[in-house]
This record gives structure tokens, sequence and C-alpha cells, in this order.
């Protein structure tokens, strides 16, 4: 927010507009916590229902696809490691190496997005969806399953659109050498984002399609 | 001074915020506002207005019950009544009342600092609220009719009534967002924009309650939130998570409710344990007696109450074991609120006790919140609760402590700050006047419930038999003092607030740091950045300078 020119209101300015990058830091580790609990709800009903319909999941889980819910923990574990890449080469005020690297990102991350489209397409095609006609002939703890599959792998294809509009943005503002080697809070924090969107598939990926 | 000690400066060279020129005129700078007093006035009008439509709700509700059978409403439109007035009085009005109105404008005062430290977050925050708001108000008048569930959006009766429970949900996820970047930013403000001297234990109490409610409004928002887009979700698709008839447990829906909102209570009225502490030391004349243990409670009462939640379950069949033990952790929770009440009663003793209109309500609000506590150890004992659970009993002590503990006490922070906020005093005969009929109005309204629901009266019913009406007289007589008080209240401020007399800068004599700007404050606060060298209700120093009245 700008003021006029006036010399007095001029110091307001300077008031408003003060950095803190490790406030700015610690307020990002603040929204990661609110974003750990609001998936710590829905892990917390998975742990209850699994213990409830510990065989309906057992026998869900095998028709998941374990090469791809694969092939799309390694894209993403890759798209952690250049970010982090992208930080490094900003501080070492490489601008064109940075933004590769958030380009691969942004690439791994519409792969992800791709691979989970052909994905719940091919269940969807099955009749597997809520309400859906496959759901009929199931037992109670296998639509519950695919209940918490839809929702819990959903929101996490929601929150890597929401990481992906966070870099794309970041990646504008280093373009426009508003985030550099000395002011690229920003760029950080976003890449904690990453990496929360991350560990959240870390655990989704074993408690859907590895127990069995 | 006693606080610390700020450079002089030349009067005149004060603007105040309200007449400092911004780049946007008239009414955009105040919407396109990051000044955390202006976001703090916008909060206040907001907060009001929703105080006042969910009051006069809940007048409605009171005339109904004046007559077993109809009286002059149906029994759906009850249903939706009482569902509105307790989600537009949580959502709307406690939650944010305390926080975001009093904490947004005197926090940063407070701790020394210019502003909060994530200003534009504020802003949004303050969005949020009001795009939640007009969420609320659209689901009355749009889809299958005013939701009916209660506000607790109980399964599965939300997931099958034909009402718009959709779309009010969404509101209340909306509403959260706001909270939780609110409590992320006053935890960022606490940690970081102290100002030099201000050390942990140097904060006012106030702060340290802020500090305390954000820290349970980061990490039990985000629960309530996912819950109620669970039920949006089971509505729209039917995924079968809380519907019973897909294999869905309900009890867990309860779970997940109230592991939010049993720490939403404390979100209400940890706030308001902060007022008191600042207004007591104030009137006593007196430094507060047991700041660490009193600070220490406020971070107790949020751990504690964090694990509580399964009392409001009682009786919904959970097993023995889990009740035993949220019933003793509910018995614990009580201890660190006991702390506090000792400690302001412990001030009072000997102090130079001076009995203004905020401090009537601060002893009002002692009086009402013990009785509201006490019961709440009626219901917290597993017997005991499954005899009261669901009656009048429980909207009592909820009364007692929500109304008589936040809603008092916001009227308190009203009367002790308003100088300050708006450089006007207000007349101190009418503003008691006012306190008088509300603490009778009030004990009129909701006394009578207690001993309703002893007897069996069941909340949230329609109709009633015969012979409790002279109960239900007796409180809706009560809502008509209490709803006389609270206007009268009302308009002796909005008369302040057009002809009051100019305001001293510290008219009651306070220590903390607000006292030591002028009122109303200047946009940067402080003129400079103030140092502190002492705990902040050091009342020894003699203050020669304050102009008393």
């Amino acid at each position: 927010m700008s003021y006029n020119s006036d010399s007095s209101v001029q110091e307001i300015q300077e008031v408003h507009i003060h950095r803190d990058d490790f406030g700015s830091k610690m307020g990002m580790w603040l929204f990661l916590f609110t974003e750990i609990l609001l998936f710590g709800g829905l892990f917390i009903l998975y742990a209850g229902y699994r213990f409830i319909y510990s065989e309906g999941f057992a026998a869900a889980a095998t028709e998941l696809d374990v090469l791809l819910g694969t092939i799309n923990t390694v894209i993403l574990l890759t798209s952690s490691l250049t970010v982090v890449l992208a930080i490094v080469a900003l501080q070492k005020e490489n601008k064109k190496l940075s933004l590769f690297f958030l380009w691969v990102t942004v690439i791994c991350g519409l792969i992800f997005l791709v691979n989970k489209y052909f994905e719940w397409g091919a269940k969807f095609h099955h009749g597997v969806y809520p309400k859906g006609p496959a759901l009929q002939n199931m037992s109670e703890g296998e639509v519950m399953y695919f209940g918490l599959y839809f929702v819990m792998t959903g929101l996490h294809g929601l929150h890597i659109v929401v990481g992906l509009i966070f870099i794309g943005y970041v990646m504008r503002q280093i373009q426009k050498d508003v985030i550099t080697s000395s002011n690229f809070q920003k760029l950080e924090n976003s890449g904690l984002y990453w990496h929360l969107v991350d560990i959240i598939w870390i655990f989704l990926f074993p408690l859907f399609y590895l127990i069995h | 001074m006693a606080n610390g000690t700020i450079a002089a400066v030349p009067q005149t060279a004060e603007v105040n915020f309200y007449n400092v020129r911004t780049k946007h005129k008239g009414i955009l700078s105040w919407l396109l506002t990051i000044d955390h007093k202006r976001i703090g006035i916008m909060y206040l009008f907001a907060v009001v207005f929703f105080f006042l439509v969910a009051m006069t709700i809940g007048v409605f509700m009171r005339l109904e019950m004046l007559t077993p059978g109809e009286t002059f409403m149906k029994p759906q439109t009850y249903n939706s009544l009482f569902t509105l007035h307790g989600v537009i009085m949580i959502f709307l009005f406690i939650i944010p009342a305390v926080p975001a109105v009093f904490g947004n404008f005197f926090l940063p005062i407070q701790l020394g600092a210019q502003d909060v430290q994530f200003p534009k977050l504020n802003l949004l925050s303050w969005y949020l609220y009001v795009i939640g708001a007009v969420l609320a108000l659209t689901s009355l008048f749009s889809g299958g009719g005013i939701m009916d569930t209660g506000w607790t959006f109980y399964v599965p009766y939300s997931i099958r009534t034909t009402t718009n429970v959709s779309l009010s949900v969404f509101a209340a996820f909306v509403l959260g967002f706001a909270t939780i970047l609110t409590g992320l930013n006053f935890i960022t403000t606490i940690h970081r924009l102290r100002c030099p001297g201000m050390t942990w234990f140097r904060m006012p109490l106030f702060a340290w309650a802020l500090y305390a409610t954000s820290w349970i409004q980061v990490l039990a928002t985000p629960v309530i939130g996912i819950t109620l887009i669970l039920i949006i979700l089971e509505r729209a698709f039917g995924i079968g998570i809380f519907d019973p008839a897909l294999g869905g447990d309900p009890l867990l829906y309860q779970h997940m409710f109230w592991i939010y909102s049993h720490p939403a209570v404390y979100i209400m009225i940890l706030p308001a344990m902060g007022v008191v502490s600042e207004i007591i030391p104030t009137f006593s004349k007196k430094t507060i007696f047991g700041y660490v243990p009193i600070a220490i409670s406020s971070l107790a009462i949020a751990l504690v109450g964090y694990l509580v939640w399964g009392h409001h379950m009682f009786s919904s069949g959970i097993s023995d074991t889990s009740r035993v033990i949220f019933s003793l952790l509910t018995f614990f929770v009580a201890l660190p609120s006991g702390i506090k009440i000792f400690n302001w009663v412990a001030t009072l003793y000997k102090g130079s006790i001076e009995v203004t209109a905020p401090m009537l309500y601060v002893l009002l609000f002692i009086f009402i919140f013990s009785i509201g506590g006490l019961t709440g150890l009626v219901l917290g004992a597993l017997n005991t609760d499954l005899h009261l659970t669901d009656t009048y009993f429980v909207v009592a002590h909820f009364h007692y402590v929500m109304f008589g503990g936040m809603g008092i006490i916001f009227f308190a922070a009203l009367h002790y700050w308003f100088p300050k906020m708006f450089g006007k005093m207000y007349n101190e005969k009418v503003a008691k006047t006012a306190a008088v009929w509300i603490g009778i109005g009030f004990n009129m309204l909701y006394f009578p419930m207690f001993i309703m629901g002893y007897l069996g009266m069941p909340r949230r019913y329609y109709d009633y038999l015969p012979e409790f009406q002279k109960y239900h007289v007796f409180a809706t007589v009560g809502s008509w003092v209490l709803v006389s008080g609270i206007i009268i209240m009302y308009i002796n401020l909005a008369i302040a607030l057009k002809r009051g007399k100019k305001a001293p800068d510290n008219p009651w004599g306070g220590t903390t740091l607000e006292w030591k700007t002028s009122s109303p404050p200047i946009m940067e606060n402080f003129k400079e950045i103030p140092t502190v060298t002492t705990g902040p209700y050091d009342h020894s120093i003699t203050e020669s300078q304050e102009v008393k009245k």
C-alpha cells in the first residue's frame, strides 16, 4: 500500500512495509501446521474406518495401480528436490538456473496431475465413484475405502494445483527481479508449501496403495 | 511513567488514525486499509450488527416459549430460529468479537508495535469474515430454506434434511479460514514485534490470552474445516464417510466436530479473561496478583481444553473408559480457570477499587462466570450429566459461560477502551444503569433454565408441559429486561460517539502501553517505538502528570 508523497505520511509507509524474513517464515510454518491438521482430520477418519473395516480396506486396496502410484511418488519426490535446487541456485545468483529448476518442478506437478486424471478416469470408467454402479456390489468397507480415497487424493490434488499457482507466481516475481538472491523468502515459503504437499503424498501412497 | 518511557513529542504533530491522509479517499480508505486499528473498527461494527440480529432472534424464541404450544410461530420456524441464533452468535459474534475487534486494535499497541506482522493478511481475514457472513445470510433466502439442524450440524440429520445446510456450512468454513489467519497473524506478531524491553513476562495479560487463543485457532479450526467440507461432499456426492446407510459412523462426526468445537469455547472465553486481567488492575490501582500463574493458566486452559471434547458425547454411546477419562480431564480444565478467578479476587483485595462501568461489568462477570463454571462441573460429572444432558440446564450453563463470560466482557471491553478507540467519553451514569439492567435481566432469563433443566425440560423443544410455564414466563420477562439494558447501553455509546466529551489520553489511569499514546491513537501508534522497563501493571510510581478525568 502506498501513501501520498507527503513527508510526514512517508514514515507510515516504512512502518507498514517492514521486512522480516524470519517472521514471514514463521507465519508459513504456522500455516503448514493448519494444513497438517486439515489432513490430520482425514487421517483420523482413515484410521478409525481401517480399524472397523480392515478386510474391506485390504480388498479394495488391491484395485489400485501400484505402478502408477509409485511413478507419481518418484515424480513428486523429484519435484521436491528441484524446488530446493531452485532456492540454492537463486542464492548463488544464478537466476536462469533457478527458473529452470522451477520449470522442472511445475512440469513434475503437471505430470502428477495428468497421472491422477487417468487413474481417477479409469475408476470412473469401471463405475467406481460415490454412488456409482460398481459400489452397489461392494461391501461397506470397500465403499468407505473409495470414499476416503477420492476425498483424500482429491484434496491432495487440489493442494498440488494451489502449489503450482504459488510457484508460478514466484517465477514471475523472479523474472521481474522482485525475488532476488538477497530477498528470496517468498520462494522459500512456496518451497515449504510444496514439501508439505509432497509429505502428505508420502503418507497417502502407502496407506492407499501399499497396505493390503 | 510506570511502564516505560516515551520521548516527549509536541502534541501538535499528532494526527489520529481517523484523520490521517491516506492514498484512498472516503469509504475506500476503510475498505482498502491495512491499518490494524481501522480493521478492528470495521470488525467492531460488523460484530455488533450480527449480535443485534441474533439477539432479536433470541427475543422471538423466548416470546414463542411464553405459552405451551403455538404462541405465534410454527415448529419449523422455531427450529430455524434456534439454529440461526446459534450459528450467528457463535460464528459471527462470539468467536471474532474480542480477538478480531479488540485484539486487532490493541494487541500491536500493547506490544509497542506499529501494526501486526502481516497487515495485508489481516485485511484478507476481514474480507473472509464478510464473505462468510454474506454466504450465511444468502443461505437463508436460497436453496431449500433456512437450516434447521442446530449449530452442531449433527449427522445423519444434516445430510438428510432438505434445508440449505451446504451453503451455511460452507459459510462456517470460510469464517474458520478468517479465524485461522487472524490467529496466525497474532502469534507471529507476538513473537516478532514486541518493542525493546518487552520480554514475554512483561507482556500485558491480554496479549498472553490472545497468544493462547491464537494457538487454539490455528490448531483446532482446520479440523472443523475438513469436517464441514465432508458434510458438503456427503450431501453433494454421497461419499458415505458419515452416512450410516453406507457404513459411515455418525459418532465419528461428533468426535470431529467437538475436537474443534470444544477448544472453540476457549477461543471464545480466553480473550475475555485477558480483558478482565487488564481491567481489574487498572481499577484497583494495584498490580495484578499472580501475573505468571494467570499467564501460564491461559496456556494450560488451551492445552487441557484440547483434550476434553468427549464430555459433549457422554450420552452418545462412547465407551465407559473414554467417558471416565474425559470426565477427569474436564475437572482438570476447571483448575486453571479457578486460578484466574482466585487471582482476580486477590487483586481486588486491599486495592483502591473504583467501580466504573467497565469494572461493574467485570464484577458481574466474576459472579456470573463462577455460576457458569461450577455448573459446568455438574455437567462434567458422568452420572449427573446423564440426567441433565440435552436439557435446559445445558442451555443455561452455556449462556452463563458464553454470554455471561464472553458477552458481558465484550461490553466491559467496549466501555474500557471506548475512549481510546474513539477519543470520546460516554455518560458513566447511564452506562452503569445499563450494566445493572443487564445483570438483573441476565439472571432472570437464564437462571430459571437451570431449574427447568433439572426438572427435565429438554432443550430445542418447541412445546412443553404446562407445569414449566411459570419458569418460561419468568425467563421471557427476563429477556425483555436484558434486551432493554443492552439497548440502553448501545444508545448511550452511540450518543457518546456523536457528541461525547473529548477523552483524555489516559482516562482510567491505566499502565499498559495503549494509555501512553493519544486518544484516538496516531497512525503509527507511537511517535517513537517505546522502551519498556517494568512489568505491565506497575502502579507503584505516582503518575503526577496523568490527568484523571
